[in-house]
């Protein structure tokens, strides 16, 4: 049995805001099941008695002082946006919620 | 038949849950050194941080660490050994980054309360409020949707980005479920907004503003059939933005809940808006496709491990109890319970400490802030200290206390402030106000009623008392009201034998 | 003078005032004139920009101003790293014309020692791949053979030296991106500590993993370039605030007598090329000489790096790419005023993203869902700990740790891209180093027999000890020096129109 179904991948292209073509997902389902498969090896060692390391360097209690630094301007800011009206980036209308 | 407030809290058990989102006032982002000023230009405070531009990385703020263990200690947290930052992943325009960077499982401060004074039918009573953990984040941008008929979202033609806003250091302190509050769940989640409101303004954190947005309130809520001992299903209701809000939400949301299931329908857990007008909610984001924010450590950043010397030495740094204050202050004035709680409601307390600091009695003090100098701002809608300052009117009691001037006149000079004609003095020279205590004019002014009613003095001079009064009142309105009474009063029976 | 000679030549040649740093400048355009339509390791010249800063050392230098020993030397940028309104595409449709407002901190510091930036080079899509075929913009070939592909995901940086279009690059290894495009090629590629050089521009793929690093000709070239890029950074939460090993001395010192160096067991047999292997046992041969103590180490958890990777890194990325939604930069598809937000956001992302990005978007979003953290992402974190366990264990016995870089030389373009697993164990022997945040080097160490291809040989030094690895890397390369009289990108075939 497959581990992840194509609506799941679905579901998750949705999460990942992509909007993929059925035939894009259907050939996807296929690829992440074979890959699922081979790093679920993972789970062989990962014993309960083994603490998970998030950072390869153990460094703690960095911070800046409570400074402030120049800003872009405005029009570095909006330099890169697609879309910008009155100094600001500029979207479709957003839906859900407010 | 509707169920109403009363009959609601016959049939049903409300609990609470409560979610301030509270802006800290730090001169920098959280994560960036980009100004926070309210009200600043469109993206004017933004950099490559804070907008999310490919390869920016944060670096933590300490001043928000300091602040947010400050909160912690004043609600009688632990603060964690060992804290890290989360990323809460979801896409939303305001959002730079479309994650949030915040904390998780791991927050900076956990297990903590905080006591709320709530006026019962017994007398004032305290409800324990426990709170689950406090912990940090960033503030979203602004959105500005425009066209469509409304100028909300649904209609809209197209929306404008602000990200000002975006990276503004926020803390969020979540409350554990509050049961057992009966009818007084409004009162109580009032109450314990505006106790942490104090508290946070006491360790001079945030700006506090609600009107602002700078702390926020969302009120989780559910009903539970009185005796069955089961928890109901809980709506939440977002950004509720006054104490008054706070207060009708719980209301309303109480009726709404015990209305629904007394008619057999299912409370569906949901975001609901609150609406200022009505005072009732409206449902807001559906959970059918919910999201999955998938946590995880934020990689970018590195745990915060604060040392427990420093965590002491912040602990000995907190100011004295906002609750504490009040008693000592109630004690020391004197006040009896009824005016303390007009003071605190009206938020004249500290202005009248100021006042008597400056030398001003307590009564007097209190009594020129809620009375007169209220009413007036009541009429012109704005706050007592906008009109005039604790300076002024401690100058004003003072010279009442030496009687150079009448509590009467002492109103025409408040009124001169107010009207900004200048200072208490320029306005008594401006307008004359002055008592008038040369007691050789006061004698001339007592001659002259004796002489127009001859026979009510006569009748002093007989031991009629009371007599005097209406002699007393003519020397008044002939000295336009700028003479001691009491002075006067002396003057006339020692004139007249008495 | 010869646009084949060392950074560190060029250097000397410069501060002689035999050459100038504008003629130079223009010996390398000229020759990415003549080869980069072949070898398409440019994605981007910044002819103008680099001329103006070359003037500007020229002038410094006319002056009698002291300059940095690089100052003048040409480098080719990969273009994960903005520069201040160069455009910057990570090898994506979705950043094509992006132009930064900012600069990265390694660009801060490369422009305060006078080295010159030509332009930005070819990558893998968001540095995904090991073949740059990944790239949006089309692949990079290899200059040994154009029919191969250059490694990756910086086969265009390390491309670019193969072809002697610059002496000095910048890549960022994340599971192998700097080292393996360098033995393929027959340079040299060096992943720093994690900590090491800043983060700070670097467009993130793996923020716990990403570094980068210095890509040069030689070990001391290398050298030079990471003393210019390295160093404590107040804007990168995870920059190591520490004084850097002096790996400039390191290089240059060739005395490796009495070092211990362990071979790890599991970075070799089956799967690795007869050639990579008879070619690293060569290498270890020539260590012997020096008087080195060859060590065999056992590093058991290695054989699950590989899969905790392709956990974490989808992980974080899955993350670290949301910001590409269409509203602030990049590309935005769709937007017709009828559609929402969102549907625009889905659109921009299936059109800007290419096949490999998307695949690991999706993987990562799936290791990081609600019912699958702990058996995914949270067990690959608990391999992170005992890869670390096991690089500790053997730094217990050993002053670095060697491999053969890559299980083997490039393949063909086209040969391994319709299957991921396949040319995700390119990256088998590189990975170990990013999980576990230390340093990682690779030079040639000879033509593998069968295809005449370079071998990478790899050397891995603990946490903070890079110059191990240069004090190792620069004696075995003077020794193989020796030993094939000329430097091994002589042995190349001279690409058509080349100097």
């Amino acid at each position: 049995m497959a581990t992840i179904s194509r609506e799941e991948v679905a579901n998750l292209a949705r999460l990942a805001r992509i909007s993929m073509s059925d035939a894009e997902l259907d050939h996807l389902a296929g690829e992440m099941d074979v890959i699922l498969g081979a790093v679920a090896r993972v789970q062989e060692v990962a014993r309960a008695d083994v603490p998970p390391t998030s950072h390869p360097l153990a460094f703690s209690n960095v911070t800046r002082e409570d400074v402030v630094k120049p800003s872009l301007t405005p029009e570095q800011a909006l330099s890169g946006a697609p879309a910008s009206a009155e100094q600001r980036f500029k979207v479709p209308q957003i839906l859900g919620e407010e | 038949m509707s169920l109403n407030y009363d009959r609601a809290l016959e049939i049903y058990e409300p609990t609470l849950g409560l979610e301030v989102h509270v802006e800290l006032n730090t001169n920098s982002k959280m994560f960036c050194g980009c100004a926070t000023e309210f009200g600043a230009q469109p993206n004017t405070q933004t950099c490559p941080v804070c907008l999310g531009l490919p390869g920016s990385l944060p670096v933590v703020n300490e001043r928000a660490i300091e602040s947010t263990i400050l909160i912690g200690l004043a609600l009688n947290c632990s603060i964690a050994p060992f804290s890290r930052f989360a990323r809460k992943n979801y896409f939303y325009p305001d959002m730079p980054k479309n994650f949030q960077t915040s904390q998780y499982d791991e927050p900076i401060c956990v297990n903590g309360f905080l006591d709320v004074e709530v006026e019962t039918d017994d007398g004032n009573e305290i409800f324990r409020v426990e709170i689950e953990r406090v912990h940090m984040e960033e503030d979203t941008g602004k959105s500005l949707h425009v066209g469509g008929a409304t100028g909300r979202i649904h209609g809209a033609d197209y929306s404008l980005l602000d990200y000002n806003r975006a990276g503004i250091p926020l803390v969020e302190i979540v409350t554990k479920i509050v049961p057992n509050t009966g009818k007084y769940a409004p009162a109580v989640a009032r109450g314990y907004v505006a106790a942490l409101r104090d508290i946070l303004r006491s360790l001079k954190v945030s700006d506090v503003k609600m009107e602002q947005g700078s702390l926020r309130c969302d009120v989780n809520l559910s009903l539970s059939k009185k005796g069955s001992g089961e928890l109901g299903t809980r709506s939440e209701t977002k950004n509720v933005n006054s104490l008054r809000s706070v207060e009708r939400a719980v209301t309303g949301e109480i009726i709404r809940h015990a209305n629904r299931l007394q008619s057999g329908e299912k409370i569906v857990q949901e975001t609901r808006h609150f609406l200022e007008e009505s005072g009732q909610t409206r449902p807001g984001r559906s959970k059918e496709q919910a999201e999955d924010y998938r946590y995880f450590p934020e990689p970018d950043l590195v745990p915060v491990v604060p040392d427990a010397k420093w965590i002491e030495e912040l602990r000995n740094s907190l100011p004295e109890k906002p609750a504490e204050r009040r008693k000592r202050l109630q004690q020391a004035w004197s006040v009896p319970d009824k005016e303390m709680s007009a003071m605190v409601n009206a938020e004249l307390l500290d202005t009248v400490e100021q006042t008597v600091l400056l030398g001003a009695d307590p009564t007097k003090a209190r009594s020129w802030w809620l009375g007169e100098i209220s009413r007036i701002a009541n009429d012109k809608s704005v706050a007592p200290t906008e009109l005039i300052t604790v300076k002024d009117v401690a100058q004003i009691i003072e010279l009442i206390a030496k009687g150079e001037l009448t509590d009467k006149l002492a109103r025409q000079v408040v009124e001169g402030v107010i009207a900004k004609e200048g200072e208490p003095s320029e306005v008594i020279a401006k307008r004359g106000l002055k008592v008038v205590s040369d007691d050789s004019e006061l004698m001339k002014a007592i001659e002259a009623a004796i002489a127009a009613t001859p026979e009510t003095a006569q009748k002093v001079r007989d031991g009629n008392i009371p007599a005097a009064g209406a002699l007393i009142g003519a020397v008044m309105k002939s000295t336009g009201g700028q003479a001691d009474a009491a002075r006067v009063r002396e003057l006339l029976l020692k004139h007249l034998g008495q | 003078m010869s646009i084949r000679d060392n950074a560190w030549q060029m250097a000397s040649a410069l501060s002689n005032k035999e050459i100038s740093a504008v003629e130079l400048a223009n010996q390398h355009y000229e020759q990415i004139n003549a080869v980069d339509k072949d070898v398409h390791a440019f994605l981007y010249l910044d002819k103008e920009g680099a001329l103006a800063q070359a003037q500007e050392v020229d002038k410094k230098r006319a002056s009698g101003e002291k300059l940095s020993p690089l100052a003048g030397v040409p480098l080719a940028l990969k273009d994960v790293m903005t520069q201040k309104d160069v455009p910057t595409t990570c090898g994506s449709k979705i950043l094509e014309n992006w132009r930064p407002p900012y600069d990265s901190t390694v660009v801060t510091k490369l422009k305060e020692a006078g080295v010159i930036i030509l332009g930005k080079t070819n990558m893998d899509e968001f540095a995904m791949g090991s073949s740059t075929e990944n790239s949006a913009y089309g692949p990079t070939h290899n200059p040994w053979d154009l029919t191969r592909i250059p490694g990756g995901s910086g086969g265009g940086s390390s491309a670019s030296l193969a072809a002697f279009e610059a002496p000095l690059a910048i890549g960022t290894d994340t599971g192998g991106s700097i080292r393996q495009p360098a033995a393929v090629t027959g340079t040299v590629g060096v992943k720093p500590t994690y900590g090491g050089v800043s983060r700070y521009g670097l467009v993130a793929f793996s923020s716990s993993l990403d570094q980068a690093g210095p890509c040069a000709r030689t070990v001391l070239d290398a050298a030079l370039l990471h003393q210019v890029i390295a160093g404590f950074d107040p804007k990168d939460s995870t920059s190591i605030n520490q004084v850097v090993p002096d790996v400039v001395a390191a290089a240059k010192k060739l005395d490796i007598k009495g070092m211990k160096i362990g071979v790890v067991k599991q970075l070799a047999g089956e799967g690795y090329q007869k050639g990579v292997e008879n070619k690293f046992n060569e290498a270890i041969a020539e260590l012997v000489k020096l008087g080195a103590e060859i060590i065999e180490v056992s590093c058991p958890n290695f054989e699950y790096a590989l899969a905790a990777y392709y956990l974490i890194a989808p992980s974080e990325c899955s993350s670290n790419l949301a910001r590409f939604d269409s509203i602030r930069f990049g590309l935005r598809v769709g937007d017709d005023g009828v559609k929402s937000a969102e549907e625009v956001m889905n659109l921009s992302r299936q059109a800007g993203f290419g096949r490999e990005v998307k695949r690991r978007i999706i993987l990562g979003t799936y290791a990081l869902s609600s019912g699958y953290y702990d058996a995914y992402y949270g067990s690959a974190q608990k391999v992170r700990t005992l890869i670390k366990q096991d690089f500790d264990n053997a730094f217990a016995k050993c002053d670095v740790l060697v491999s053969p870089t890559a299980p083997t030389t490039a393949f063909k373009i086209g040969e391994k891209s319709n299957d991921p697993l396949a040319m995700y164990l390119n990256d088998i022997a590189t990975i170990p180093v990013n999980m576990a945040g230390i340093g990682g080097m690779s030079l040639p160490c000879g033509l593998a027999e069968e295809d005449k291809l370079p071998v990478g040989f790899q050397i891995m030094s603990p946490a903070m000890k890079d110059d191990r690895m240069y004090l190792v890397g620069g004696a075995l390369e003077a020794a193989l020096l020796a030993k094939w009289g000329k430097p091994i990108l002589d042995f190349a075939p001279k690409l058509a129109g080349s100097k």
